[in-house]
């Protein structure tokens, strides 16, 4: 199962007609024992509106008299608060029906401001981990979140347009923080990553790993290479706040080779495909894509 | 009107004594709500309950930023309604700030 699937147990924390309320400390204390441990809890009162039911499992919390009458056409469990402790209950019932529980994943994926995107794809030309993909609009979209590396933001940085949020990040604009006249003329100024590594991203690569071979078997000096590879990767660093763990990940020239061979092929049928549907619009160029 | 409150379970980009204050207040407040573990979380997951939220009318929503919360439940598929919807920043704005918003 990706880290993604599954649904959130909900509990429902029930103080009304057959029920003792609790305390205001007891009632605060619950409810934050169980959002910190991933539970979603809807807190009714009568005559006022809730999010209405889903297929989601449900757990009714309370200081029960009796088990309340409730109207659903799924599972519901009952617990009562003065004989189980909140938490724990939660635990069991989520064991019980097979609910998702809490990982340490991060969800730190990225997300797509589509008032702001221009559709450039250089995200996706970016991305060495397939992170994006396009829909049968050809339109950017999220297609591997699972793929995305755990506080990268290094995608954001190289969108012209600020359009790439990580709710998670520290910062504006990148954290959702509303863009400002400031930052569009910094991500003007910032290092685009062709320049970076000297013009045509895979060129580059391709030429880097030639010099490196040429080294190793004249010199055989490794340490050269390795110096040349952290001061490539220390420059990745600064610029794109991306984090060691990610860069040590980093796909080798080979794989970007072949990622970028299977681009082209796609990009290919694609062409070939929009020219044989009744697709008025000319077939994106290598250009557009940034191939 | 309908409230949510976003606990930000999976990071610490949210001040805790901020959410913290504001959970507390609204816990007291007499007040239906619905809190959640993390939207961002409900965004990968695409969860379903996600939807209900969007459809379900007019609801005030605290959890960070207004242009993060759209974005994030149109990338879960379930995009907010253009109306309706006022997103509370407990990244920026105070426990007082929001809970004033939240009950009144």
């Amino acid at each position: 199962m990706s880290r993604t699937e599954g649904r959130n147990l909900r509990v429902v924390l029930y103080e009304g007609p057959g029920s003792t309320p609790l305390a205001d400390q007891d009632r605060y204390q619950v409810l934050s024992s169980l959002l910190d441990n991933g539970f979603e809890v809807t807190r009714p009162i009568a005559g006022q509106e809730v999010a209405p039911p889903d297929d989601a499992p449900v757990l009714v919390l309370g200081l029960l008299d009796g088990e309340p009458r409730v109207t659903a056409d799924h599972e519901v469990h009952f617990r009562n608060l003065a004989q189980v402790n909140a938490l724990d209950a939660a635990r069991e019932v989520r064991e019980a029906t097979g609910a998702r529980t809490l990982d340490a994943w991060k969800p730190w994926f990225p997300v797509i401001d589509f008032d702001r995107c221009t559709n450039c794809m250089q995200c996706l030309t970016f991305c060495l981990f397939d992170v994006y993909g396009v829909d049968a609009e050809q339109k950017i979209t999220v297609q591997n979140q699972d793929n995305c590396k755990t506080d990268c933001p290094a995608c954001s940085r190289v969108c012209p347009e600020v359009a790439i949020l990580f709710p998670k990040y520290g910062k504006g604009p990148i954290n959702g923080d509303v863009v400002r006249e400031q930052d569009i003329q910094r991500e003007a100024m910032k290092v685009d990553i062709s320049t970076l590594l000297g013009g045509d991203l895979y060129g580059s690569l391709r030429t880097r790993q030639r010099e490196a071979r040429k080294r190793f078997s004249t010199e055989r000096d490794e340490s050269k290479a390795l110096l040349e590879r952290k001061r490539c990767l220390g420059k990745l660093k600064k610029e794109l706040d991306i984090p060691d763990e990610v860069l040590m990940t980093l796909p080798s020239a080979e794989d970007i080779e072949e990622r970028a061979a299977r681009a082209k092929a796609k990009l290919a049928k694609r062409q070939a495909r929009s020219q044989t549907v009744n697709d008025s619009r000319p077939a994106p160029s290598e250009t557009e894509w940034g191939i | 009107m309908k409230i949510l409150y976003c606990n930000c379970t999976y990071a610490k980009v949210v001040p805790k004594d901020v959410k913290q204050e504001v959970l507390r207040q609204l816990s007291d407040s007499g007040r239906a709500f619905d809190a959640v573990a993390d939207l961002c979380d409900m965004s990968a997951r695409k969860d379903p309950a996600l939807k209900k939220i969007a459809d379900g009318g007019c609801t005030k929503i605290a959890a960070c930023y207004p242009r993060a919360v759209k974005w994030l439940f149109h990338a879960a598929g379930t995009p907010l309604p253009a109306e309706g919807i006022e997103v509370l920043n407990m990244r920026e704005d105070s426990a007082e700030h929001i809970v004033k918003e939240l009950v009144t």
